[in-house]
């Protein structure tokens, strides 16, 4: 393309002087971006609140852009479903009636369960939930797995709660804004969650792998004991994540490990449920001044 | 606008002119849909999405020379930092520094043909996608450089339609509007 007339700077003092000035410029924009990368590098919730607040502003356009991916997932739902209607449904039906048989074995053990533990005296903690919305928005450009949830401290959600959806466990929550918040999905590669075997409870931790999948690491080094299509659910401890909670299930084992895929993909999922973190660590004792009175503010 | 500038738009086409303020300010608002469209799009659980927004930024930095500033890569980057999740000023730093490189090209590269864009593009692109994998993992993510390798054939193939976009978007920006006296 030809280059147009008046790019050069002349003889003329203004069009150099301009032309200075906006390279001065441009390279003030560079200085000033390695100074914030500095900055949020050493302090990452130092520009918390200016996302939280850009999240807020943009949460209606999100909240249409989630309700437009979900007509979109459920026409291919229902165009598929049209197709293999009639072997599903033989399928289905034969699937329910072994399914009412386990519903009411499980409600059984279920109400053994409850009777037990009144017995030995454990209490679950409150399991109701403290939302329920839409995953809105994510960082699909980014290495990191960010998601923002349309439920903020209107709804009563606070930093560090766990988000599930009824597949399994989603994330927790990492900022608050006004009306939505920013999720840490489990499959970033900082979160990292303490989980085990469903059948026998052999411990191990999740991390993600950035690239949709989690890497399990286990605890117990030594033979591996895992196998391909063990499930494994979250174990509670460290007290953020409540025990039980479905996770991943294995696909590739590692030689002190295994990969596992997430049970709740999040694209798949319409909404999740916000829970109260399982057990919050105590709230540090008050300090005590050497002569015995509380410290308060000078 | 005022009716003296009206009237001047008017003497250059029959009564057609386009609007200035649209002129001047749709490469930037296309700059900024962009940041915003890779997070809507999907919940990705995987860095999928080409980043949009720094793509019509080349774009329109390639398809118009110095429309956009020298200096445009600080506010178009402190918005598309508020939503990348990357470390904050991470595009600040990225979308300056490839401003310069482009117009540093610009002046000593006047004349270029097709390749040579598209191969400049495409090294600015992988460069950024890099760099920005390179900026999560120093604050502390650990991934590895595979899990971008979809992402930077995605971006590159994306690029030509992002082109397309933009030059669309040119065409919308230069539209004459009659005039009223």
């Amino acid at each position: 393309m030809a280059p147009p007339a008046n790019r050069r700077s002349s003889y003329s003092r203004r069009a150099q002087y301009s032309t200075f000035l906006s390279y001065s410029a441009g390279v003030l924009g560079a200085v000033v971006g390695i100074g914030l990368v500095v900055v949020s590098l050493v302090n990452p919730d130092m520009f918390s609140s200016l996302r939280g607040f850009a999240s807020d502003a943009t949460e209606p356009a999100s909240q249409a852009a989630a309700g437009g991916r979900e007509l979109g997932r459920n026409t291919l739902a229902e165009i598929s479903g049209f197709l293999h209607s009639g072997s599903e449904n033989a399928r289905i039906r034969r699937e329910l009636d072994e399914a009412k048989v386990r519903l009411v074995q499980a409600q059984a053990t279920n109400a053994e369960n409850q009777r037990l533990k009144a017995l030995l005296g454990i209490r679950d903690g409150d399991a109701t939930p403290v939302a329920f919305s839409r995953l809105t928005a994510s960082t699909g450009a980014s290495t990191r797995r960010y998601a923002t949830l349309g439920a903020g401290r209107d709804k009563g959600v606070i930093t560090g709660m766990p988000v599930r959806s009824p597949m399994g466990l989603v994330g927790r929550v990492l900022e608050v804004g006004a009306s939505s918040s920013r999720v840490l999905l489990i499959t970033d590669s900082e979160s990292l969650v303490p989980v085990r075997r469903a059948t026998d409870g052999v411990p191990a931790f999740a991390q993600g792998a950035a690239d949709g999948t989690l890497r399990i690491r286990l605890i117990n080094l030594g033979i591996n004991p895992l196998k391909k299509g063990d499930v494994l659910v979250t174990s509670g401890s460290g007290g953020l994540y409540r025990p039980g909670t479905p996770m991943a299930i294995v696909t590739d084992l590692l030689r002190d490990g295994a990969m596992a895929r997430v049970l709740s993909n999040p694209s798949d999922t319409d909404y999740v449920m916000v829970e109260r973190a399982w057990a919050p660590p105590p709230p540090p004792p008050p300090a005590v001044s050497p002569d015995g009175k509380p410290l308060g503010k000078r | 606008m005022s009716f003296k500038t009206a009237r001047n738009h008017a003497r250059r086409s029959i009564n057609r002119a386009p609007w200035p303020l649209m002129a001047r300010t749709v490469p930037w608002l296309t700059v900024l849909l962009g940041s915003l469209v890779p997070s809507w799009l999907m919940i990705a659980s995987a860095p999928v999405m080409p980043p949009i927004g720094y793509l019509i930024f080349l774009s329109w930095h390639q398809l118009r020379p110095g429309l956009l500033p020298i200096w445009a890569g600080l506010p178009l980057g402190l918005f598309d930092d508020l939503f990348s999740g990357q470390p904050f000023g991470c595009a600040v730093l990225l979308w300056s520094a490839s401003s310069i490189v482009l117009d540093l090209v610009e002046n000593r590269l006047p004349w270029r043909n097709f390749v040579i864009e598209w191969l400049m593009a495409n090294g600015l692109i992988i460069a950024y996608i890099v760099l920005c994998l390179a900026l999560a993992n120093f604050g502390g993510a650990a991934s590895p450089i595979r899990v971008i390798v979809p992402q930077i054939v995605i971006a590159v193939l994306a690029y030509p339609l992002v082109g397309r976009f933009v030059a669309i978007s040119d065409r919308f920006r230069l539209t004459p509007f009659l005039v009223s006296r």
